[in-house]
Protein backbone atom coordinates (compact mmCIF):
# COMPACT_ATOMS: atom_id res chain seq x y z
CA UNK A 1 0.00 0.00 0.00
CA UNK A 2 1.67 3.55 -1.01
CA UNK A 3 0.66 6.52 1.37
CA UNK A 4 1.36 9.54 -0.34
CA UNK A 5 2.21 12.25 2.59
CA UNK A 6 0.90 15.32 1.02
CA UNK A 7 -2.31 13.78 1.67
CA UNK A 8 -2.56 14.79 5.32
CA UNK A 9 -2.77 18.00 4.65
CA UNK A 10 -6.44 18.06 6.41
CA UNK A 11 -5.55 16.47 9.78
CA UNK A 12 -5.59 19.91 11.46
CA UNK A 13 -9.72 19.73 10.29
CA UNK A 14 -11.28 21.14 13.57
CA UNK A 15 -14.28 19.20 14.73
CA UNK A 16 -17.14 21.46 17.16
CA UNK A 17 -17.87 19.60 20.39
CA UNK A 18 -21.41 17.83 19.13
CA UNK A 19 -19.38 15.98 16.40
CA UNK A 20 -20.46 12.80 14.99
CA UNK A 21 -18.55 10.36 13.36
CA UNK A 22 -19.74 7.30 11.50
CA UNK A 23 -18.25 4.37 10.34
CA UNK A 24 -17.92 2.63 6.95
CA UNK A 25 -16.29 -0.41 5.60
CA UNK A 26 -14.99 -1.48 2.18
CA UNK A 27 -13.90 -4.90 1.59
CA UNK A 28 -13.43 -7.28 -0.67
CA UNK A 29 -10.39 -9.57 -2.03
CA UNK A 30 -6.89 -8.37 -2.07
CA UNK A 31 -5.99 -6.04 -4.52
CA UNK A 32 -9.65 -4.99 -5.95
CA UNK A 33 -9.18 -1.17 -5.50
CA UNK A 34 -10.15 -0.58 -2.29
CA UNK A 35 -7.24 1.34 -1.31
CA UNK A 36 -8.33 3.48 -4.80
CA UNK A 37 -12.25 3.24 -4.00
CA UNK A 38 -10.48 5.18 -0.33
CA UNK A 39 -8.38 7.17 -1.86
CA UNK A 40 -10.70 8.88 -4.71
CA UNK A 41 -13.38 10.02 -2.51
CA UNK A 42 -11.49 11.18 0.77
CA UNK A 43 -8.53 12.09 2.45
CA UNK A 44 -6.85 9.15 2.71
CA UNK A 45 -4.04 8.99 5.95
CA UNK A 46 -2.10 6.10 6.95
CA UNK A 47 -3.51 4.04 9.94
CA UNK A 48 -1.23 1.28 11.33
CA UNK A 49 -2.30 -1.38 14.32
CA UNK A 50 -0.22 -4.10 15.75
CA UNK A 51 -1.64 -6.91 15.82
CA UNK A 52 -0.69 -10.60 17.78
CA UNK A 53 0.25 -13.09 15.58
CA UNK A 54 -1.97 -15.79 15.07
CA UNK A 55 -1.65 -19.62 14.59
CA UNK A 56 -3.04 -19.08 11.50
CA UNK A 57 -0.36 -15.89 10.26
CA UNK A 58 2.59 -18.77 11.41
CA UNK A 59 3.23 -19.99 8.01
CA UNK A 60 3.01 -16.60 6.45
CA UNK A 61 5.32 -15.06 8.70
CA UNK A 62 8.49 -16.50 8.51
CA UNK A 63 9.44 -16.20 12.43
CA UNK A 64 12.95 -18.20 12.26
CA UNK A 65 15.11 -16.48 14.03
CA UNK A 66 12.88 -13.75 15.82
CA UNK A 67 11.58 -16.32 17.98
CA UNK A 68 10.37 -13.27 20.72
CA UNK A 69 8.16 -12.02 17.53
CA UNK A 70 4.85 -11.54 18.82
CA UNK A 71 2.98 -8.75 16.86
CA UNK A 72 2.86 -7.85 13.62
CA UNK A 73 2.54 -4.33 11.92
CA UNK A 74 -1.09 -4.04 9.75
CA UNK A 75 -1.32 -1.36 7.84
CA UNK A 76 -5.12 -0.43 6.81
CA UNK A 77 -6.50 2.20 4.38
CA UNK A 78 -8.11 4.79 6.30
CA UNK A 79 -9.92 7.93 4.88
CA UNK A 80 -12.20 10.54 6.30
CA UNK A 81 -14.63 12.63 4.95
CA UNK A 82 -15.60 15.73 6.62
CA UNK A 83 -19.41 16.39 5.62
CA UNK A 84 -19.75 19.35 8.13
CA UNK A 85 -17.73 20.69 11.34
CA UNK A 86 -20.09 18.52 13.36
CA UNK A 87 -20.29 15.42 10.57
CA UNK A 88 -17.78 12.72 9.30
CA UNK A 89 -17.84 10.03 7.55
CA UNK A 90 -14.83 7.29 8.06
CA UNK A 91 -13.86 5.03 5.65
CA UNK A 92 -11.76 1.99 6.78
CA UNK A 93 -10.67 -0.81 3.85
CA UNK A 94 -10.59 -4.07 5.76
CA UNK A 95 -7.12 -5.77 5.38
CA UNK A 96 -7.54 -8.42 2.24
CA UNK A 97 -5.12 -11.10 3.19
CA UNK A 98 -7.19 -13.55 5.14
CA UNK A 99 -4.33 -13.97 7.66
CA UNK A 100 -5.94 -10.43 9.23
CA UNK A 101 -9.32 -11.68 9.44
CA UNK A 102 -9.12 -10.76 13.21
CA UNK A 103 -9.05 -6.87 12.41
CA UNK A 104 -12.59 -7.18 11.24
CA UNK A 105 -14.54 -8.21 14.07
CA UNK A 106 -13.05 -4.68 15.41
CA UNK A 107 -13.87 -2.72 12.56
CA UNK A 108 -18.03 -4.10 11.95
CA UNK A 109 -18.41 -2.93 15.64
CA UNK A 110 -20.94 0.15 15.73
CA UNK A 111 -19.94 0.25 11.38
CA UNK A 112 -23.29 2.18 9.60
CA UNK A 113 -22.30 -0.18 7.19
CA UNK A 114 -19.72 -2.05 4.24
CA UNK A 115 -19.04 -1.96 0.32
CA UNK A 116 -18.15 -5.26 -0.66
CA UNK A 117 -15.87 -4.29 -3.70
CA UNK A 118 -15.60 -7.15 -6.00
CA UNK A 119 -13.88 -7.78 -9.40
CA UNK A 120 -15.92 -10.03 -12.08
CA UNK A 121 -12.50 -11.78 -13.24
CA UNK A 122 -11.91 -13.11 -9.63
CA UNK A 123 -15.65 -12.95 -8.30
CA UNK A 124 -14.92 -15.94 -5.41
CA UNK A 125 -12.21 -13.16 -4.20
CA UNK A 126 -15.69 -11.53 -2.36
CA UNK A 127 -17.47 -14.67 -0.74
CA UNK A 128 -15.59 -13.98 2.39
CA UNK A 129 -16.86 -10.17 2.99
CA UNK A 130 -20.38 -11.09 1.77
CA UNK A 131 -20.73 -13.91 3.69
CA UNK A 132 -18.78 -12.00 6.69
CA UNK A 133 -21.93 -9.29 6.56
CA UNK A 134 -24.90 -11.03 5.97
CA UNK A 135 -24.02 -13.65 8.74
CA UNK A 136 -23.90 -10.73 11.25
CA UNK A 137 -26.54 -8.66 9.56
CA UNK A 138 -24.46 -6.07 8.73
CA UNK A 139 -25.66 -3.92 5.77
CA UNK A 140 -23.31 -3.52 2.96
CA UNK A 141 -23.71 -3.32 -1.03
CA UNK A 142 -21.64 -4.78 -3.50
CA UNK A 143 -19.74 -2.51 -5.59
CA UNK A 144 -18.29 -3.97 -8.66
CA UNK A 145 -15.13 -2.44 -10.10
CA UNK A 146 -15.08 -2.20 -13.91
CA UNK A 147 -11.25 -1.68 -14.19
CA UNK A 148 -11.61 -0.90 -18.13
CA UNK A 149 -15.22 0.55 -18.13
CA UNK A 150 -16.39 -2.12 -20.06
CA UNK A 151 -19.15 -4.14 -18.28
CA UNK A 152 -19.04 -7.70 -19.08
CA UNK A 153 -21.82 -8.65 -16.92
CA UNK A 154 -24.87 -7.15 -15.55
CA UNK A 155 -25.43 -6.45 -11.88
CA UNK A 156 -28.02 -8.94 -12.24
CA UNK A 157 -25.75 -12.07 -13.43
CA UNK A 158 -23.30 -10.83 -10.18
CA UNK A 159 -26.32 -10.90 -7.78
CA UNK A 160 -27.33 -14.20 -8.95
CA UNK A 161 -23.67 -15.25 -9.14
CA UNK A 162 -22.78 -14.17 -5.23
CA UNK A 163 -26.29 -15.65 -4.26
CA UNK A 164 -26.99 -12.31 -2.99
CA UNK A 165 -30.49 -11.39 -1.40
CA UNK A 166 -32.90 -9.58 -3.84
CA UNK A 167 -32.42 -6.72 -1.34
CA UNK A 168 -28.57 -6.50 -1.82
CA UNK A 169 -27.87 -3.21 -4.02
CA UNK A 170 -25.44 -4.45 -7.01
CA UNK A 171 -23.73 -1.70 -8.66
CA UNK A 172 -21.17 -1.33 -11.49
CA UNK A 173 -18.59 1.79 -10.34
CA UNK A 174 -14.76 2.62 -11.49
CA UNK A 175 -13.11 3.31 -7.95
CA UNK A 176 -10.69 6.03 -9.89
CA UNK A 177 -13.39 7.94 -10.17
CA UNK A 178 -14.48 10.30 -7.64
CA UNK A 179 -18.16 11.06 -8.77
CA UNK A 180 -18.42 7.20 -9.32
CA UNK A 181 -16.88 6.55 -5.96
CA UNK A 182 -19.13 9.04 -4.09
CA UNK A 183 -22.16 7.30 -5.63
CA UNK A 184 -21.22 3.73 -4.35
CA UNK A 185 -21.13 5.96 -0.57
CA UNK A 186 -24.45 7.39 -1.34
CA UNK A 187 -26.09 3.79 -2.47
CA UNK A 188 -24.73 2.56 0.48
CA UNK A 189 -26.03 4.92 2.87
CA UNK A 190 -29.41 4.68 0.84
CA UNK A 191 -29.67 1.14 1.52
CA UNK A 192 -28.75 1.74 5.30
CA UNK A 193 -31.57 4.17 5.14
CA UNK A 194 -33.91 1.61 3.51
CA UNK A 195 -33.59 -0.93 6.98
CA UNK A 196 -36.18 -1.21 9.17
CA UNK A 197 -35.10 0.73 12.29
CA UNK A 198 -37.12 -1.76 14.46
CA UNK A 199 -34.57 -4.54 13.29
CA UNK A 200 -32.05 -5.59 15.57
CA UNK A 201 -28.74 -5.67 13.36
CA UNK A 202 -27.07 -8.38 15.60
CA UNK A 203 -29.87 -11.25 15.26
CA UNK A 204 -27.86 -13.32 13.14
CA UNK A 205 -25.41 -13.69 15.75
CA UNK B 1 3.17 31.07 18.76
CA UNK B 2 5.64 28.63 17.48
CA UNK B 3 5.50 27.28 14.66
CA UNK B 4 4.55 23.93 14.48
CA UNK B 5 6.21 22.35 11.73
CA UNK B 6 9.40 23.50 13.07
CA UNK B 7 9.60 20.61 15.51
CA UNK B 8 10.35 17.15 13.95
CA UNK B 9 8.08 15.66 16.92
CA UNK B 10 5.17 17.97 16.26
CA UNK B 11 2.42 15.06 14.50
CA UNK B 12 2.11 18.07 11.94
CA UNK B 13 6.17 17.74 11.04
CA UNK B 14 6.31 16.82 7.23
CA UNK B 15 8.54 14.13 8.82
CA UNK B 16 6.83 13.18 12.00
CA UNK B 17 5.62 10.30 10.18
CA UNK B 18 8.84 9.15 8.43
CA UNK B 19 11.21 9.70 11.66
CA UNK B 20 9.07 6.98 13.34
CA UNK B 21 7.91 4.62 10.72
CA UNK B 22 10.29 3.30 7.70
CA UNK B 23 8.55 1.22 5.27
CA UNK B 24 11.44 -1.16 4.89
CA UNK B 25 12.37 -1.63 8.27
CA UNK B 26 9.45 -1.23 10.10
CA UNK B 27 9.23 1.10 13.24
CA UNK B 28 12.55 3.14 14.03
CA UNK B 29 11.74 3.29 17.73
CA UNK B 30 10.66 0.29 19.98
CA UNK B 31 6.95 1.32 19.92
CA UNK B 32 6.31 0.37 23.43
CA UNK B 33 9.54 1.78 24.52
CA UNK B 34 6.66 5.06 24.12
CA UNK B 35 4.57 3.19 26.85
CA UNK B 36 7.70 2.23 29.53
CA UNK B 37 6.61 -1.12 28.07
CA UNK B 38 3.07 -1.28 28.77
CA UNK B 39 0.91 -2.71 26.31
CA UNK B 40 -2.17 -2.95 28.61
CA UNK B 41 -3.51 -0.13 31.28
CA UNK B 42 -5.11 0.30 34.56
CA UNK B 43 -7.81 1.75 32.87
CA UNK B 44 -8.57 -0.74 30.22
CA UNK B 45 -7.46 2.20 27.12
CA UNK B 46 -5.81 -0.54 25.48
CA UNK B 47 -9.53 -2.00 24.79
CA UNK B 48 -11.09 1.67 23.68
CA UNK B 49 -13.39 1.54 20.70
CA UNK B 50 -11.48 2.63 17.26
CA UNK B 51 -14.52 5.55 16.93
CA UNK B 52 -14.51 6.48 20.36
CA UNK B 53 -14.70 10.13 20.57
CA UNK B 54 -11.57 11.68 22.57
CA UNK B 55 -11.67 15.01 23.96
CA UNK B 56 -9.63 17.27 26.02
CA UNK B 57 -11.20 18.49 29.54
CA UNK B 58 -11.33 22.40 29.45
CA UNK B 59 -11.25 21.69 33.08
CA UNK B 60 -8.80 19.73 33.50
CA UNK B 61 -5.70 21.65 35.91
CA UNK B 62 -2.46 21.69 34.37
CA UNK B 63 -0.39 18.29 34.73
CA UNK B 64 2.57 18.72 37.49
CA UNK B 65 5.34 18.27 35.37
CA UNK B 66 6.11 18.21 31.66
CA UNK B 67 4.75 15.50 29.45
CA UNK B 68 6.70 12.39 27.96
CA UNK B 69 6.56 14.33 24.13
CA UNK B 70 4.02 11.77 22.24
CA UNK B 71 1.65 12.24 24.77
CA UNK B 72 1.90 15.80 24.58
CA UNK B 73 1.47 15.65 20.99
CA UNK B 74 -2.07 13.56 21.38
CA UNK B 75 -2.85 16.39 24.06
CA UNK B 76 -2.35 18.76 21.59
CA UNK B 77 -4.59 17.59 18.72
CA UNK B 78 -7.18 16.83 21.29
CA UNK B 79 -7.44 20.54 22.44
CA UNK B 80 -8.27 21.43 18.79
CA UNK B 81 -11.45 19.77 18.64
CA UNK B 82 -13.04 16.15 19.55
CA UNK B 83 -11.66 13.34 17.10
CA UNK B 84 -11.86 9.45 17.07
CA UNK B 85 -9.17 7.39 18.28
CA UNK B 86 -8.31 6.29 15.03
CA UNK B 87 -7.71 9.90 13.73
CA UNK B 88 -5.43 10.61 16.66
CA UNK B 89 -3.08 7.41 15.56
CA UNK B 90 -3.39 8.44 11.96
CA UNK B 91 -2.51 12.38 12.90
CA UNK B 92 0.10 11.07 15.84
CA UNK B 93 1.78 8.62 12.63
CA UNK B 94 1.63 6.66 16.07
CA UNK B 95 0.72 3.28 15.69
CA UNK B 96 -2.90 2.31 17.44
CA UNK B 97 -1.86 0.15 20.00
CA UNK B 98 0.37 2.98 21.14
CA UNK B 99 -2.25 5.14 21.22
CA UNK B 100 -4.24 3.84 23.01
CA UNK B 101 -2.20 2.94 26.09
CA UNK B 102 -0.90 6.87 26.08
CA UNK B 103 -4.90 8.02 25.98
CA UNK B 104 -5.42 5.67 29.47
CA UNK B 105 -2.30 7.49 30.76
CA UNK B 106 -3.87 11.16 29.64
CA UNK B 107 -7.29 10.28 30.71
CA UNK B 108 -5.97 9.11 34.30
CA UNK B 109 -3.88 12.06 34.41
CA UNK B 110 -7.71 13.99 34.03
CA UNK B 111 -6.48 15.80 31.28
CA UNK B 112 -9.35 14.19 28.29
CA UNK B 113 -12.48 12.29 28.25
CA UNK B 114 -13.49 9.54 25.82
CA UNK B 115 -16.83 8.57 25.06
CA UNK B 116 -17.16 5.13 23.73
CA UNK B 117 -19.37 4.66 21.31
CA UNK B 118 -23.09 3.31 22.01
CA UNK B 119 -22.76 -0.37 20.16
CA UNK B 120 -22.80 -4.03 21.12
CA UNK B 121 -19.60 -5.98 19.48
CA UNK B 122 -19.56 -6.56 15.78
CA UNK B 123 -23.14 -5.45 15.31
CA UNK B 124 -23.97 -2.16 13.01
CA UNK B 125 -25.75 1.16 14.28
CA UNK B 126 -27.88 2.57 12.68
CA UNK B 127 -28.38 6.53 13.61
CA UNK B 128 -31.56 8.30 12.91
CA UNK B 129 -33.09 8.84 9.54
CA UNK B 130 -32.74 12.42 9.33
CA UNK B 131 -29.07 11.99 10.35
CA UNK B 132 -28.53 9.87 7.33
CA UNK B 133 -30.33 11.92 4.83
CA UNK B 134 -28.13 14.65 6.02
CA UNK B 135 -24.74 12.42 5.08
CA UNK B 136 -26.29 11.67 1.67
CA UNK B 137 -26.79 15.10 1.09
CA UNK B 138 -23.39 16.11 2.09
CA UNK B 139 -21.87 13.38 0.00
CA UNK B 140 -23.90 14.83 -2.96
CA UNK B 141 -22.75 17.66 -2.56
CA UNK B 142 -19.27 17.05 -2.28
Amino acid sequence: MAYAHSDRVDSTADFTADFTALKLLIAGGFGVGKTTLVESVSEIRPLRTEEQLTEASRPVDDLQGVSTKTTTTVAMDFGRITLRTDLALYLFGTPGQDRFWFVWDELATGCLGAVVLADTRRLADSFPAVDYFESRNIPFIVAVNCFDGIRTHTPEAIATALDLSTTTPVLLCDVRDRDSGKDVLISLVEHVLAQDPGTAWDQGR
Amino acid sequence: MTDPNAHPDHPDHPDAWTDRYDDEAGPLVRLYAMTAGRARTANGAERVDLMAIVRARPDAAPPPGPLPPEQRDLLALCTRGPRPVADLASDSGLPLGVVRVLLGDLTAAGLIAITPPDAAPQTSTRPDAHLLREVIHGLRAL
